[in-house]
């Protein structure tokens, strides 16, 4: 490229050549890092799965109800696993989803400027926090809670408990999405409500929430995603108890927990519970993978409606 | 919401229409009874003082163009008027502004009953997300109307002439619909709920040279029913659509003041300021 110049260039500017490219070089390299890793981890989870369905039918592993990797009988069917991964989720978002959407919409349209630029690096901070603290907190905490007070009769662990306290950790995540789905919102048409004789409640539901819709299901669905993935709150709130019940008050294992039972324990590599490892992690990964293509073209699709 | 209280000032000042001392309550649709008056209004965006002094007189069932170069405060003291500014933090006003004998400002002044009898028309068509029939529906859907929206809906697209266009897609989205008709969409909108004035910020800086003629055209025929006051950096658009025309500088603060007022022909054709003069002349600006 630089060849076909006629303008003479000073020594220096060669140098400065090499130099760009050595920089351009290093880019590459810090994203091939990532690309790389991924393809990687994809191919371990894709290829160790396989070997584990040459054990157990994949037809068996999707639809059998029966999940015991540990006690003999095993049973290899993924559909209690599956279950209390999505029942804990469930109890989440309808924890999460009000309360972050109503955050989200004070935060927006109601809080003054001061306000929210307090508030709102409080909430990343309480996004922060590691997992297994909130783990803690639902033990220690939230379970407490309910016994002495709707529940007295509830185990150490449940997936009620488990679900409160993820519904604690993705409001955050709510909130922030949803906020900034509502600032997106063109001025333009806060004007124009306002303009019609509408108070801010009325903006805020008959022009601003529809307005934002596809951006808000963007951050519920984000919120899924990360309620169903979430690990060390959910190992120690829900425990390790694989049935099928969507009574909320039994200790239930989710996938998540069945991979840290499995990884922190000694089970030996060769073993089929080892490689169920991989294809409960596999079939984590598509559902969560699912979740954000969804979440992505949902933004996406709302990005095009007013530029 | 009745808190239409008289105006405790007796005086306003008299320039361009001729506006009587002490106007109350409104009695007769004359231009001698003006629908809004402003006085001494200066506004301030934090230490910035954006309007110095404004005092004018807006006739009623007239058209008046607010026109002057970038940044002179025609906008800002337009949106004054139905308190739009109260949305911009650091926003502060002086004077009055009376409209139909009450202070837009004061502390009784109801805010969303003032923005009801107050509409605006927005620079950029802003449509919302919804169906044209939604669209020109709010205002009343907001009144809580339930009988009649229909045909209050039809006369509002037939008034702002744009039913024709619409009237077989009406649960299509308003954001289908051309800049042009979007504008007018935005017009139905705003006449829906029966408004007195209508408040019109650069109604055509997004438009076509046709959708322009129509929009001006529309507001000759809503004269008839409508106060319209219009702010344009389009001379020919005051020149060709306004009864009344107001002409704001900037000074050497940056603060917008009002050179000359009157009727738009004399403005256009005998200027008395040589400001004025250049400006319409298109020498300046």
């Amino acid at each position: 490229m630089a060849g076909v110049s006629t303008v003479h260039r000073p020594d220096s500017a060669a140098t400065t050549r090499r130099g760009e490219g050595l920089i351009e070089f290093l880019l590459r390299a810090s994203a091939a890092v990532g690309i790389v890793t991924t393809v990687g981890i994809i191919t371990v989870l894709v290829v160790e799965a396989l070997f584990f369905f040459v054990e157990v039918p994949p037809v068996d592993f999707f639809t059998g109800t029966r999940w015991s990797a540990s006690i003999l009988p095993y049973a290899f069917g993924v559909i209690p696993l599956v279950t209390s991964t999505l029942l804990i989720a469930f109890i989440a978002l309808v924890l999460a989803v009000p309360l972050g959407v109503l955050a989200a919409v004070w935060m927006s349209e109601f809080a003054s400027q001061r306000v929210r630029l307090i508030i709102k690096p409080i909430l990343e901070i309480l996004a922060g926090i590691p997992t297994i603290v909130y783990g803690f907190f639902a033990i220690t905490v939230i379970t407490p809670l309910l016994k002495a007070t709707i529940l007295p009769d509830l185990g150490t662990f449940s997936a009620l408990s488990a679900g409160i306290v993820v519904g604690i950790l993705v409001l955050p995540l709510v909130a922030s999405l949803t906020e900034d789905a509502l600032r997106a919102v063109p001025r333009g048409l806060r004007e124009g409500s306002y303009a019609l004789g509408a108070t801010r409640w009325e903006t805020v539901r008959r022009v601003l929430l529809p307005a934002a819709l596809s951006g808000i299901a963007a951050a519920v669905i984000l919120a899924m995603s990360r309620a169903v993935g979430e690990t060390m709150a959910v190992v120690l709130a829900a425990g390790t108890n694989p049935q099928l019940t969507l009574n909320p008050t039994e200790s239930v294992q989710t996938m998540t927990a069945f991979i840290v039972q499995i990884s922190l324990g000694d089970t030996p590599t060769e073993s089929i519970q080892f490689k169920a490892l991989f294809a409960v992690g596999a079939t984590l990964f598509a559902i969560t993978f699912t979740l954000n293509l969804i979440s992505a073209w949902l933004v996406a699709r709302y990005r095009n409606v007013y530029e | 919401m009745n808190e239409r209280e008289p105006v405790t000032k007796p005086s306003v000042s008299q320039i361009g229409a001729s506006a009587p001392s002490g106007a109350t309550e409104a009695t007769s649709a004359s231009s001698k009874n003006p629908a809004l008056l402003l006085e001494n209004v200066s506004c301030w965006y934090g230490g910035f003082r954006a309007v110095r002094e404004v005092s004018l007189a807006i006739p009623r069932n007239k058209v008046t163009a607010l026109i002057g170069p970038s940044g002179c405060g025609k906008s800002t003291l337009l949106r004054s008027i139905n308190r739009m500014n109260d949305l911009v933090p650091g926003f502060r006003m002086e004077g009055e502004i009376a409209f139909e004998g009450t202070s837009v400002h004061a502390r009784a002044t109801d805010v969303i009953d003032l923005r009801r009898r107050v509409g605006m028309v927005f620079q950029k068509p802003n449509p919302f997300p919804k169906s044209i029939f939604e669209n020109v529906a709010f205002g009343l859907r907001l009144l809580g109307e339930t009988t009649g929206i229909d045909a209050l809906v039809e006369e509002s697209l037939r008034a702002a002439a744009l039913w024709d266009e619409v009237k077989d897609k009406l649960d299509q989205p308003g954001l289908s619909l051309s800049g042009g008709q979007q504008q007018r969409l935005c017009i139905a909108r705003a006449i829906a709920i029966r408004p007195e004035v209508i408040l019109m910020d650069e109604p055509c800086s997004a438009l076509d040279p046709k959708s322009t003629l129509q929009i001006e055209e529309l507001m000759r025929k809503l004269i008839r029913d409508y106060t319209i006051v219009i702010v344009t950096h389009n001379m020919q658009q005051a020149a060709r659509a306004s009864d009344y025309t107001v002409f704001l500088t900037m000074g050497d603060d940056r603060a917008g003041y009002v050179v000359e007022q009157g009727e738009t022909g004399k403005i256009f054709t005998a200027p008395q300021q040589q400001l004025t003069a250049d400006y319409v002349s298109g020498r300046f600006g």
